[in-house]
């Protein structure tokens, strides 16, 4: 009761979390903001998450993923060096990384963007600007949807 | 650049008339077989033809020479300040510096929220203790020793809350202090918009010098074949008018809805 009450607390904004996750899991967020990987930062350590490492794109990602065992990535779309669709591209390439859970946050709203990410296999697209609350649940869906498999 | 538009259209018109009439003086000539005068007459065409080409070209060199010339000056009068005229002195350095003032904001609103929140926290936390052994007392389960503790508790609580909140209250002030980024950003973006459309206009104005030239020059373009368009994979980044495109989301909620229709 008492540890479930403090992670309530922990998370400032957010309802608790009802879906059981590994908080331990080993986290990447890319984007070349710092500003923004700072807010994605802090709303997954809301969300109980403090194991992250960030990186500023594709290009400095690949090989932190490829050398680091991450759970889960975290990737902005439109960067300097290595896009994030790019990257999506690598990973899903790689014999390795190919089922690691990959959620898209990014600027990029058009339709045949959101469809080239999906085929590109995405597990979750999410549209800044965007809310604390669309965050979380996109994170809990996928990590449904991974455990279910 | 309007009035050498309109000397422009003065002079192709002049053209104009005197190509008609010279022409039917060829015609004229040619019939009555004096190719001598005919000659002289293709001569009298060309050299009409020359100079108002010469004028269409000088006056285009001018008009962009100045186009070129003001666009300096306005980057570097607008700020007023000579330091900063030399320090940012063109378009894209003073977006730059609408980055950098927007990082900063941003990042010392997150500080002081981050600054904020576990002193938030801790007099929650404090409350709540303090709540349960209020209400211990008030059910008269606590003993005189523990009264004593509680007590002094209390007025530590007091004190402390009334620390934090002018803490917090300081910590607030400064967070809506750190968005003076605003006016600054948007007087640099509105002058960005203007030098834009200045440029806009100026450009405007030399293809309109242009299209003088070449009908001087009797110059045909073929029309550019509109190439067809395919996403990059660099992206194009937020969409500003995404309520007026069809190919563009709104919301994370039509994201959602395209997303579960391919089986999401």
């Amino acid at each position: 009761m008492a540890s479930s009450l403090t992670e309530c607390d922990n998370a400032l904004f957010l309802v608790c979390t009802e879906v059981d996750l590994d908080k331990n899991m080993k986290i990447l967020i890319v984007d070349d903001f710092s500003t923004m990987r700072r807010i994605i930062k802090n709303l997954l350590r809301d969300l109980g998450f403090t194991n992250t490492a960030e990186a500023d794109d594709g290009t400095s990602a690949l090989p932190m993923l490829q050398s680091g065992n991450f759970d889960f990535l975290v990737t902005d779309w439109n960067m300097p060096g290595m896009s994030g669709i790019d990257l999506l591209r690598a990973v899903r390439a790689d014999e390795r990384l190919k089922h690691l859970p990959v959620l898209m946050v990014t600027a990029e709203a058009k339709r045949d963007q959101i469809i080239e990410a999906a085929q590109a296999g995405v597990n979750g697209y999410v549209v800044k600007p965007f809310t604390a609350q669309a965050l979380k649940e996109k994170i809990e869906k996928i990590f449904e949807r991974v455990q279910a498999k | 650049m309007a009035l050498s538009k309109d000397t422009g259209q003065a002079t192709a018109q002049e053209y104009e008339h005197s190509l008609k009439d010279n022409a039917r003086q060829l015609v004229d000539l040619l019939e009555k077989g004096q190719f001598g005068e005919a000659i002289l007459v293709i001569h009298a065409i060309n050299q009409a033809r020359d100079r108002g080409l010469y004028h269409e070209v000088g006056l285009l060199t001018r008009a962009l020479h100045n186009a070129i010339v003001n666009f300096q000056l306005d980057t570097s009068q607008a700020l007023g300040d000579d330091v900063e005229a030399t320090r940012i002195s063109d378009a894209s350095d003073r977006l730059d510096y609408v980055v950098t003032l927007t990082d900063k904001a941003a990042n010392r609103t997150m500080d002081l929220v981050d600054a904020s929140a576990p002193i938030v926290a801790n007099l929650g936390q404090e409350a709540a203790a303090l709540r349960t052994d209020w209400e211990r007392l008030q059910r008269r389960e606590m003993a005189a020793g523990e009264f004593r503790d509680l007590y002094k508790r209390m007025g530590d609580f007091l004190e402390k809350t009334e620390s934090s909140a002018t803490q917090v209250s300081g910590q607030l002030n400064e967070i809506v202090m750190a968005q003076d980024y605003q006016d600054l950003t948007g007087q640099v973006i509105k002058r960005v918009i203007t030098l834009v459309h200045d440029v806009e206009e100026s450009l405007l104005d030399l293809v309109r010098m242009a299209g003088q030239v070449d009908r001087f020059a009797g110059i045909e373009h073929q029309k550019a074949t509109p190439e067809a368009k395919k996403v990059s994979p660099k992206g194009e980044g937020p969409q500003i008018h995404a309520d007026k495109r069809e190919d563009v989301v709104s919301g994370q909620d039509e994201v959602d809805d395209l997303l579960s229709s391919l089986g999401f």
